[in-house]
């Protein structure tokens, strides 16, 4: 048997990897492709801006508040730039920015809650307290706090975001993993001698990882949602980046004159939340073992 | 006792014919029972055997008019005393589950609601149907209690479910099945979570109330001996399908079917004793702790021969998981000290070196819960390859193959998950891993005890014949005493926390007995329908006579 099968590798485990995919594909309710078309159409606009926008970011092409025209589809905002080059420009922004803080939020959260999962002891206690510590305060206040001290930058308000949403993301990776550190095959890991590392990655991780995934999506919103309503205020992504929060802020005075305007940048954002709460919702229903009896 | 009463057996109770029930698992149906008659008179105890996923629990389900999530009821018709439940409406039948027919389930632990009191969870029923008033049904549950042989059925009723043990909480269940005089009662498996020692208790407690008061029952279990003594007529299960069905006395002198006969044949496994004073594992004296207050082990010492199997026998809460926490330094011992070829083994699993820990290798009792369910078997039986012994790449795979047909299963399973095996299949994967790492001991704890007993043959065969090919050391901890007989060299009975007695298996088994010990193998029920009768009476002897 070894001496003619130097390598045994099958393709068993590749295909019916695509084979999962297309089968839960197929079982996918409406509102879960549109949600998942909501999200292709914006990761499209995002990636693709400066080929898909007629007009730069901070270009000045035309006079201010100019209607909808042939020229400017949706117009142009207060000192004359085209507000869809705009509101494609604010997608590459805003979800970029939203992204990578979620991102950071789980690296730092995710690990650590893993990790006081199967420490326990002080290390648990130390964390968990000074994480109830932060929850206490409303996220936005507290961020509104720390922009004030640390000064409005990108970089800042990533960070801040991103430490802030870690402590959501620390609790549910803390109580998912209490689940998965009681079984036998963590306990294997450690008497064969294991370390930390392979035992979170490569043991607990891969089993938590459909709520993570699921905490991911709706973590998202949230991150986004405050980064739009910071910049609304003022604190968050600054002028002259193209970004959907501030767009709404700068054009609000328009709503009063019957001008649909500022609505647009807010539908943006609404519509990207909705879409993502779809997908999310039926992932949710698929991995919670929620399913209709009969 | 009035197991010399002649039972009175009515006229036709139930009656199912050709059911066919399906289950669906991703989106696919597929059939689990397929065609089964059943008929029970009043009165009469009907066992339902066959091993796991042969429709078994389906059927006592099917003949309350019930089909779990994921199941459906396909085709047949289900007659309980004149009423077609298939036709029955769901209203009516929830007027019958509880009143008339009751369930009697697995795990009574899982089953009782952790907030209210035993006499609350076992009055609901019958005071819900309008059948008593609270105060009728709680002097009702106490006469229960008593008639169970439940200890101060005065006051038991008002402690929770966690305030008492398993076997008295089996027994509360029961009593609440009864609490309406039910025409029919289903047991599923209800002594299989239980000891020995306390499954003889349970067992003629509800086998006495059944027949006091005459209800029909349908006993499910996969354990051939204790069907034996609760059931008038056997019924075996294959597959979803009937092999075949006799009274119980003709079906345990002579079964028909090759099926049933390989069933009845257990044990055939035996291994010969023999004794060795190389000494691999020594523990010396050891003492343990749970949170430096609960002592498990008392003073425990225990020898393991190179190349031999010691069992540890004992009730659960006697200290042989905890035994073996302690070696492999889980739980490190409090006193006492721990040899390892003759040399003292840290006590923390921190300070062992990676080569100590290579050499003491455990398999648990439930491969569900011991292999990662997101691994392949591929990196399941790699890493140990890999992380002891440096082996990676298109080696490594080599060796999985290797140690895949060491276990006798074909080498394409390499790149299953877990969850596409069967229960057999996934504990030759954990043996498998653990003699990846090359070991000199391995820990078995309870290994065999979550499968069905051919499986376990199988199993059993399997550890054996790698022992005579590696020379590996087994310790091997368990309640079943019939694996004890099977594959020991030596034993040591354990009971709340300290060693009763260890010697050769000859003279463990053997009078004259301790007095724990002969309670621990007096209570192995047998293939003897008498046999929990003639216990009883002489146990009730004994006590007279003291």
């Amino acid at each position: 048997m070894t001496a003619q099968a130097p390598d045994i590798r099958s393709v068993r485990a590749r295909r019916t990897f695509i084979e999962k995919v297309k089968r839960t594909l197929a079982t996918a309710p409406i509102s879960a492709w549109f949600g998942m078309i909501i999200i292709l159409i914006y990761s499209v606009c995002a990636i693709f801006a400066p080929l898909i926008a007629p007009y730069g970011e901070a270009v000045i092409v035309g006079k201010a508040y100019q209607p909808s025209s042939e020229q400017f589809w949706l117009g142009t905002d207060q000192i004359g730039r085209d507000l869809f080059s705009r509101l494609i420009f604010g997608a590459r922004n805003t979800i970029g920015i939203a992204l990578i803080t979620t991102l950071l939020s789980f690296i730092v959260g995710g690990t650590l809650g893993v990790l006081t999962a199967l420490k326990r002891g002080w290390l648990d206690q130390g964390v968990s307290r000074i994480v109830d510590a932060f929850l206490a305060i409303p996220v936005l206040i507290f961020a509104l706090m720390l922009l004030a001290v640390f000064g409005k930058s990108v970089v800042n308000l990533v960070l801040i975001l991103a430490l802030l949403d870690s402590t959501r993301v620390f609790r549910l990776a803390r109580a998912t993993a209490l689940n998965v550190v009681v079984m036998d095959y963590v306990e294997a890991a450690k008497l064969r001698g294991e370390g930390m590392v392979w035992i979170i990655f490569k043991e607990v991780l891969p089993n938590i990882l459909p709520v993570m995934i699921t905490e991911f999506g709706l973590r998202f919103c949230f991150v986004f949602l405050t980064i739009s309503s910071l910049s609304f205020l003022g604190v968050g992504i600054q002028p002259p980046t193209a970004d959907w929060g501030s767009m709404v802020a700068e054009n609000k005075t328009l709503i009063t004159y019957g001008n649909a305007t500022p609505l647009y940048p807010a539908a943006a954002i609404a519509i990207l939340t909705v879409g993502v709460n779809f997908v999310v919702d039926w992932f949710l229903h698929k991995t919670s073992g929620l399913r209709d009896e009969h | 006792m009035s197991t010399e009463k002649k039972r009175v057996k009515g006229e036709t109770l139930l009656e199912i014919k050709g059911l066919k029930i399906e289950g669906n698992s991703d989106g696919v149906w597929h059939p689990i029972v397929k065609g089964v008659d059943v008929t029970l008179k009043r009165g009469e105890v009907l066992g339902l055997i066959g091993e796991s996923g042969a429709g078994k629990s389906t059927i006592g389900l099917a003949a309350m008019g019930f089909a779990r999530p994921g199941c459906r009821i396909v085709d047949g018709t289900i007659m309980f005393d004149g009423i077609d439940l298939r036709q029955a409406t769901l209203d009516e039948k929830r007027d019958m589950w509880g009143s008339r027919i009751a369930y009697v389930a697995q795990s009574a632990a899982a089953s009782f609601n952790p907030a209210h009191t035993l006499i609350d969870q076992t009055v609901e029923t019958a005071v819900r149907h309008g059948i008593m008033d609270r105060a009728k049904a709680e002097s009702d549950a106490v006469d229960l209690y008593r008639r169970l042989q439940l200890p101060n059925p005065e006051k038991i009723g008002n402690r929770f479910p966690h305030q008492v043990s398993g076997g008295q909480l089996q027994r509360a269940m029961t009593a609440m099945a009864m609490s309406c005089r039910p025409d029919l009662i289903i047991f599923d498996e209800p002594t299989t979570a239980l000891d020995v020692t306390t499954q003889v208790e349970v067992l003629a407690a509800m086998r006495d109330i059944v027949e006091q008061f005459n209800t029909a029952a349908i006993y499910i279990t996969h354990d051939l001996a204790v069907v034996a003594q609760m059931a008038d007529r056997i019924m075996v299960l294959l597959r979803g399908k009937e092999v075949e069905q006799a009274t119980t006395r003709e079906m345990l002198k002579q079964p028909t079917q090759d099926y049933t006969k390989t069933l009845w044949a257990v044990r055939k496994l035996a291994k010969e004793e023999s004794i060795s004073d190389d000494v691999v594992l020594r523990v010396h004296a050891v003492d343990a702790t749970y949170s430096g207050v609960v002592k498990v082990l008392d003073n425990v010492t225990v020898q393991l021969p190179r190349g031999r199997t010691v069992a540890v026998v004992g009730e659960s809460g006697s200290g042989k998981s905890t035994l073996a926490r302690a070696i492999t330094g889980l739980l490190p011992p409090t006193k006492g000290e721990i040899y390892f070829n003759g040399k003292p083994l840290s006590k923390a699993l921190k300070d062992r070196d990676k080569d100590t820990l290579r050499r003491i290798q455990m398999i648990y009792q439930s491969a569900d819960t011991s292999l990662n369910p997101r691994q392949t078997i591929r990196d399941i039986i790699g890493r140990p390859l890999e992380f002891y012994h440096g082996v990676s790449g298109a080696a490594r795979d080599r060796g999985v193959a290797e140690l895949l047909d060491a276990i006798e299963l074909d080498e394409s399973y390499i790149d299953r998950l877990p969850t596409e095996l069967s229960g057999g299949q996934k504990q030759r994967i954990s043996i498998a891993r653990a003699l990846a790492a090359k070991p000199e001991i391995i820990i078995c704890d309870e290994v065999t005890s979550a499968l069905d007993q051919i499986v376990q043959e199988e199993i059993l065969t399997l550890l054996m014949k790698l022992q005579k090919d590696t020379n590996v050391s087994y310790l091997f901890i368990t309640h079943d005493i019939a694996t004890v007989r099977a594959i020991s060299d030596e034993i040591v009975v354990m009971h709340q926390g300290k060693v009763v007695q260890q010697g050769p298996k000859s003279k463990v088994l053997n009078p004259p007995y301790p007095a724990y010990t002969e309670l621990l193998l007096s209570s192995v029920p047998e293939m003897d329908p008498d046999w929990l009768t003639n216990l009883l009476a002489k146990r009730a002897k004994a006590k007279v006579k003291a």
